[in-house]
C-alpha cells in the first residue's frame, strides 16, 4: 500500500514577480439567458482554448499575413474537436449542433477574427456540405482527416464576373469519359490555396441558369487546377483568399457532389447555415473590441480621471455593449431554432446583416474609446475595423441580405 | 489506489473585487466564481498521477453551498471519476475543512489527498498542513514536482522554497482543458451529496470576521531633505521607530 501522503501543491514563484496562469483576463458578460450549463463550459473552454493557443499570434498573422509556422493551427483546433461539431460522431465529429459551433465560431474569432474566417469556411462552408451532400464512399473518404484538422477544406463559388449574381457562373464542366473536365477561374476562394478538399460549383450547362450547376469535390494537387494568386486583403489577413484556375481540370465522376445539375439546391440550403455560423464571427471581433476598450477607458487618465467617467464615453461604450448583446441574442435564437430543424432563410440572413453591421460600428468605436492610440497598428483595434468590414460582404452581401429577407417578407402570409 | 482531490469555489481570479457595504466580506452575488487555480494544479496533477497507471480512481470533492456542483462538474470535466459534495455554509474556515477532509478520508481511503496552496480569497494556505496533522499522515508543502515509486511505495515531493532550489519549470503543471466530450461525459459522472451530520463533524465556526476593508489606498512618496527629518517620519508618521 502507498505510504499516505497529504501534499499541498503550489505555483513556484517567480523572484520577479508572482504570476498565476498566464491567462488573459476577458470582459464577462451574462450570458446565462442564451446558455445552458454545458454550453457555457464549452464556451469557457474554447475561450481560455483561443486565448492561450490562437490569441497570441493574432497580432503577428495580420502582420505577416500568414498562419504561424511554428505552430499547427488546424491540428490543435482538430484535437479540440473543434472542426466537426456538426459531423456525425462516425467520422469522429461531435454531431452537437449549431448553436455550439457558433459559440466555437464567436470565440475564435475573438481571438483572431482571421483565424475564425479559415476555420468557419473549413468546419461550415465545406465540411458541412460534404456532410449533408456526400454519399457514404465521399463521406468516407474525406471526412476523416477533414474534422482531424489533418486537411483543410474551402468551397468556391464567386468568379471575377459572378459574385452576388452567383448563379451566373461560367466556369465550364463539360461531360468526358468517366468523368469531367473543368475549365474556369475562380475568385475570392477562402483557404482556396492550401485547402485539400474543395467543393467546387461549375456549370454543366453553360446555357441554363441555375439548372446548369453541379457540385464537384476537387482535391488538391489534381492536374490542371491551380491557386494563382494569393489575393492582398484590407482585412482578414493571414486567411488566405485566391484566385483559383481550372485548365482542363479532370475530375472524376465519383467526385459529383449530389446530382448533376442540381447543384444549386446544395449551393443555396448551404447559404442559410453559413450564414448562420459565420455570424457568430462578428459577435466574437465585438467582444474582442470591449476586451480592449473597457479596462482602456477605466486606467486612460485625462484632466485628472479615467476618461470612463465621462459621459460621452459612457455612452459609447453603453452602445457597443448593447449592440453586441443583442446581435449576440439574436444569432444564438436563431441558431437554436436551426438545431431544433427550423431553418428559415429570411433570419439566417438577419443575423449575419446585424452582426455584420453592428460588428463594423462597435469596431469604429473601439478604435475612438482609444483616441490616438487607437489608431497606432501597435493596439488591435484598427485590425478589428479591418477584419470587421469583411462580414458585411462575404457569404452575401448586405445588399443581397436585405434583397432576400424583404423578397421572403414580402411571400409571408 | 485512491487519490482525492479537493476543490474550492471561488471568486474567479480575473474579477475585481469589491467589499460589500457592511463591510462583512467580499461581494459575491452575481460575481463569476470559478475552480481555485491552485485547486486546478492539484487536480491536474492527480489526473496525471492516475494516467500514469499509479491509481485507479480520482475523487474530486468540495465544501460548501450547491452552487459548489458546479465546479464539481469542471473537476469531473477535467477527469475526475467521481466527486462528492459536503453541504455546507459557504464561510468555512481551514479548521472546518481539514475536520471534513479528515472525515470524508476515513469514509473513501485514499492513499493520496491532493490540495492546492492556497485558496485565491482567504490566501490561508493552512488546510493542507490541519488535515495532515489531523489524519497524522506525512506531508509535503508547495510542491514543484511529485514523483510517485511503486516499488518502494514512496512519494518523493520537490519542494519549492523562498531561499531555495529553483527549478527549471516555474509550476508544477499546467492544468488541461476540458473538451467537449468530456464536459458531456462529466454530466453523467456521479457526484454524491453528504452533510456534516452524516460525517460526525461538529461545524463549529471558532473564527469570527469582524470586518472586512480595502487596504488603504496608496500614498505618493515624500522627498525628505535632511535625516533628522527622516528620523522625525519614522518615528512620527510612520510609527516604525
Amino acid at each position: 500500500m502507498m505510504q499516505r501522503l497529504a501534499v499541498a501543491v503550489a505555483v513556484a514563484r517567480q523572484r520577479v514577480g508572482a504570476s498565476l496562469p498566464q491567462r488573459t483576463p476577458a470582459a464577462f458578460f451574462s450570458t446565462s439567458m442564451l446558455f445552458d450549463e454545458t454550453q457555457i463550459k464549452f464556451k469557457e473552454g474554447v475561450q481560455q482554448f483561443a486565448q492561450d493557443q490562437i490569441a497570441p499570434h493574432a497580432d503577428k498573422i495580420d502582420k505577416m499575413d500568414s498562419f504561424p509556422e511554428d505552430v499547427n493551427l488546424w491540428k490543435l483546433m482538430g484535437d479540440f474537436n473543434l472542426h466537426g461539431l456538426t459531423a456525425p460522431a462516425e467520422y469522429g465529429g461531435l454531431d452537437v449542433g449549431y448553436l455550439y459551433h457558433c459559440l466555437a465560431m464567436e470565440e475564435i474569432s475573438r481571438a483572431s477574427a482571421s483565424v475564425g474566417l479559415s476555420y468557419g469556411v473549413h468546419s461550415n462552408v465545406c465540411l458541412s456540405q460534404l456532410v449533408r451532400h456526400g454519399n457514404a464512399t465521399q463521406k468516407d473518404k474525406y471526412l476523416r482527416k477533414l474534422i482531424s484538422g489533418e486537411h483543410v477544406g474551402a468551397l468556391s463559388i464567386s468568379e471575377p464576373g459572378a459574385g452576388s449574381d452567383a448563379v451566373g457562373i461560367k466556369c465550364k464542366a463539360e461531360r468526358v469519359d468517366g468523368g469531367y473536365v473543368l475549365n474556369g477561374n475562380k475568385m475570392w476562394c477562402s483557404n482556396g490555396g492550401i485547402a485539400d478538399t474543395l467543393v467546387v460549383y461549375a456549370k454543366t450547362d453553360v446555357n441554363a441558369r441555375s439548372k446548369g450547376i453541379t457540385a464537384f469535390i476537387v482535391e488538391k494537387g489534381t492536374p490542371g487546377f491551380n491557386a494563382a494568386q494569393k489575393l492582398d486583403k484590407l482585412g482578414m489577413r493571414g486567411s488566405g483568399t485566391y484566385e483559383l484556375v481550372f485548365e482542363n481540370c479532370f475530375v472524376p465522376k465519383e467526385n459529383i457532389l449530389g446530382e448533376e445539375g442540381k447543384g444549386v439546391y446544395i449551393m443555396m440550403s448551404g447559404l442559410d447555415l453559413e450564414r448562420l455560423v459565420l455570424a457568430a464571427g462578428p459577435i466574437g471581433i465585438m467582444q474582442a473590441c470591449l476586451d480592449v476598450a473597457l479596462p482602456y477607458v477605466r486606467q486612460r487618465e485625462q484632466f485628472g480621471r479615467p476618461i470612463g467617467e465621462f459621459q460621452l464615453m459612457q455612452g459609447k461604450i453603453a452602445d457597443m455593449y448593447a449592440s453586441l448583446q443583442s446581435s449576440r441574442s439574436y444569432v444564438y435564437s436563431v441558431a437554436r431554432d436551426c438545431d431544433n430543424g427550423k431553418v428559415i432563410s429570411k433570419d439566417c440572413a438577419g443575423v449575419i446583416l446585424v452582426a455584420a453591421e453592428n460588428a463594423t460600428q462597435v469596431a469604429l468605436q473601439a478604435i475612438q474609446c482609444l483616441g490616438g492610440n487607437g489608431y497606432m497598428n501597435e493596439y488591435p483595434t484598427g485590425r478589428y475595423l479591418r477584419d470587421a468590414k469583411l462580414y458585411e460582404i462575404a457569404a452575401g452581401t448586405s445588399e443581397i441580405r436585405r434583397m432576400l429577407m424583404g423578397r421572403e417578407l414580402f411571400k409571408d402570409q | 489506489m485512491k487519490i482525492m482531490v479537493a476543490i474550492k469555489r471561488v471568486v474567479d481570479y480575473a474579477v475585481k473585487i469589491r467589499i460589500k457595504s457592511d463591510k462583512t466580506g467580499v461581494e459575491t452575488t452575481n460575481v463569476k466564481m470559478s475552480m481555485n487555480p491552485f485547486c486546478e494544479i492539484a487536480l491536474e496533477e492527480a489526473l496525471k498521477i492516475k494516467e500514469s497507471g499509479f491509481a485507479s480512481e480520482v475523487i474530486a470533492v468540495s465544501m460548501g453551498p450547491a452552487q459548489c456542483v458546479d465546479t464539481l462538474r469542471t473537476g469531473l470535466a477535467m477527469g475526475a471519476d467521481r466527486a462528492i459534495h459536503v453541504d455546507a455554509p459557504a464561510t468555512l474556515f481551514p479548521l472546518s475543512v481539514a475536520k471534513l477532509l479528515k472525515a470524508l478520508v476515513e469514509v473513501e481511503k485514499p492513499g493520496l489527498l491532493i490540495l492546492g496552496k492556497q485558496a485565491i480569497d482567504d490566501d490561508c494556505n493552512q488546510t493542507g498542513q490541519m488535515v495532515a496533522g489531523l489524519l497524522n499522515w506525512p506531508q509535503g508543502t508547495f510542491a514543484s514536482k511529485v514523483v510517485l515509486d511503486k516499488e518502494k511505495n514512496v512519494a518523493t515531493v520537490d519542494r519549492e522554497v523562498d531561499g531555495g532550489l529553483e527549478t527549471a519549470d516555474l509550476r508544477l503543471n499546467q492544468p488541461r482543458y476540458a473538451t467537449l466530450p468530456n464536459i458531456m461525459k462529466a454530466k453523467s459522472k456521479a457526484i454524491k451529496k453528504m452533510t456534516a451530520e452524516e460525517l460526525k463533524v461538529e461545524m463549529r465556526s471558532d473564527m469570527e470576521v469582524v470586518q472586512v476593508i480595502e487596504p488603504p489606498k496608496r500614498k505618493a512618496g515624500v522627498i525628505v531633505s535632511s535625516v533628522d527629518e527622516l528620523v522625525d517620519k519614522l518615528m512620527n508618521e510612520a510609527h516604525v521607530i
